[in-house]
């Protein structure tokens, strides 16, 4: 765990050295490909709750993830003079989770015995800014010790002549592998190896440019999964107090729709609203509302504090410990699916400064932002992240 | 129905010149950085996804 952290120190110690080089501009070629900007951002995240799924809707689901991500993005123009955007990531996260050690409390073969995912990812785009078409694609790749998924995706986007709207579709899946790891008491009989669960997702978004002041966004996507669902390690208990592994269906389609809206009033607020209505064919709900002010106390800072409602109505087949029947086709206690409300509530401050931080020419800006959340089913968590922009 | 919520709205057009307030940083209609973590911790805390550019599935989220 203390490896992490000096990872992530040297990270940031590497790049801003690398910054703080002096850039010789007089053999500059246009055409040749350029960093145009890499961002370092961190985050730690802790949780605490009494209704862990691994045993069955009870016990501690305390958790801490400390995660740090890197881009960098980079352009180049083309003989057609069209810009060609390259971004590569690398994300790690580290946590620790009560919940899985109950897996086999008397080993380290849990599922989370190594606490380490790794994620990288690359992606390409085009923009023709004369025809005003942009096209671009992606892969990623995340690790973990019982899971692995491999993404992919295709976009493409068109202008309006003016430049005020514009239409987006994005086609993306992902193919994972489960490893079929089963709470120790219920591995006898059943095979090991590993299940696929696979992820079809299309996005059409469109944005509109009201006034000077106020631009908007739709989103609609669709998504299908299929595969194994569950969760291998997630007991469900029984009213006779018998015990199985969490049973869901093979399939899922997905429905989201959400609506952004943006409003710079006077010279000092910016007001970030979000909207989102979820359902599924689970039986499951949803609506997201969230509001952001920002206050622009000068031109380079800003505070910006934000809440978030959150209302779920729960899948038809969760039951808490020891309220589901044998017999019933599908199980879980996970109460990630149960009805609740959530509520997160959180500020972030923002330093963007031309002339650099830290005597650092490129270090554009800085953000630290913290959130509270709280759900229904009375699970708390806080969240802390820091982004080191380098422009 | 979108053509009818713009005729509401009354769109206006906007010169590359005017559009100081909707390119300030700020004004981006994605989410901050700092909120993909937020994002990916609610996926996981959460029954729904999607629809907001993060990632609508891949990742276990398992605990």
């Amino acid at each position: 765990m203390i490896r992490i952290p000096i990872i992530i120190i040297a990270f940031y110690a590497s790049i801003l050295s690398a910054f703080s080089q002096k850039i010789d501009t007089a053999n500059y070629q246009s055409r040749k490909l350029k960093i145009d900007e890499v961002n370092l951002v961190s985050s730690y995240y802790r949780q605490d709750g009494n209704n862990a799924a691994v045993t069955g809707g009870i016990g501690s689901e305390e958790l801490t993830d400390f995660a740090t991500t890197l881009d960098i993005r980079g352009s180049k123009v083309d003989r057609k003079n069209r810009i060609n955007s390259y971004t590569f990531e690398i994300g790690v996260d580290a946590y620790t989770s009560a919940s899985s050690d109950k897996v086999d409390p008397a080993t380290v073969s849990s599922a989370s015995a190594s606490d380490l995912r790794i994620y990288p990812s690359i992606a390409w785009s085009r923009t023709n800014e004369s025809k005003g078409v942009s096209i671009g694609g992606n892969l990623s790749v995340s690790t973990e010790y019982d899971y692995l998924s491999i993404g992919g995706g295709v976009n493409f986007f068109k202008d309006s002549r003016d430049k005020s709207r514009q239409i987006g579709v994005r086609l993306q899946t992902y193919q994972d592998q489960v490893s079929m790891i089963y709470p120790i008491e219920l591995r006898s009989g059943r095979a090991g190896g590993t299940q696929s669960r696979n992820t079809y997702g299309s996005t059409v978004s469109f944005s509109q440019i009201i006034n000077r002041r106020l631009q908007i966004l739709f989103l609609l996507d669709l998504a299908f999964q299929n595969g194994f669902l569950s969760l291998p390690f997630n007991r469900v208990y029984f009213r006779d107090n018998s015990v199985d592994v969490e049973k869901l269906p093979g399939e899922r389609f997905k429905f989201p729709a959400s609506f952004r809206v943006n409003y710079f009033a006077g010279d000092i607020f910016v007001f970030r609203g979000f909207y989102r209505y979820y359902q599924d064919d689970w039986g499951l709900k949803s609506n997201t509302a969230e509001i952001e002010t920002v206050v622009k106390l000068t031109p380079f800072v800003s505070f910006s504090p934000f809440y978030r409602y959150y209302t779920q109505s729960g899948v038809k087949y969760f039951g808490p410990y020891q309220v589901h029947e044998k017999g019933e086709s599908f199980y879980t206690s996970d109460y990630d699916l149960s009805k609740f409300d959530s509520h997160f509530l959180g500020a972030g401050f923002r330093f963007v400064s031309p002339n650099g931080i830290l005597g650092i020419a490129k270090f554009n800006a800085v953000e630290i932002r913290y959130g509270h959340y709280t759900r229904q089913t009375g699970l708390v968590s806080s969240i802390i992240s820091l982004n080191a922009k380098f422009k | 129905m979108l053509v009818s919520l713009m005729a509401t709205l009354g769109c206006k057009p906007v010169k590359e010149y005017q559009k100081m307030y909707l390119n300030d940083s700020e004004m981006e209609l994605s989410m901050r950085k700092g909120q993909r973590f937020e994002n990916n911790f609610q996926l996981y805390r959460e029954g729904s996804a999607g629809a907001n550019g993060g990632k609508a599935g891949g990742g276990c989220g398992c605990n």
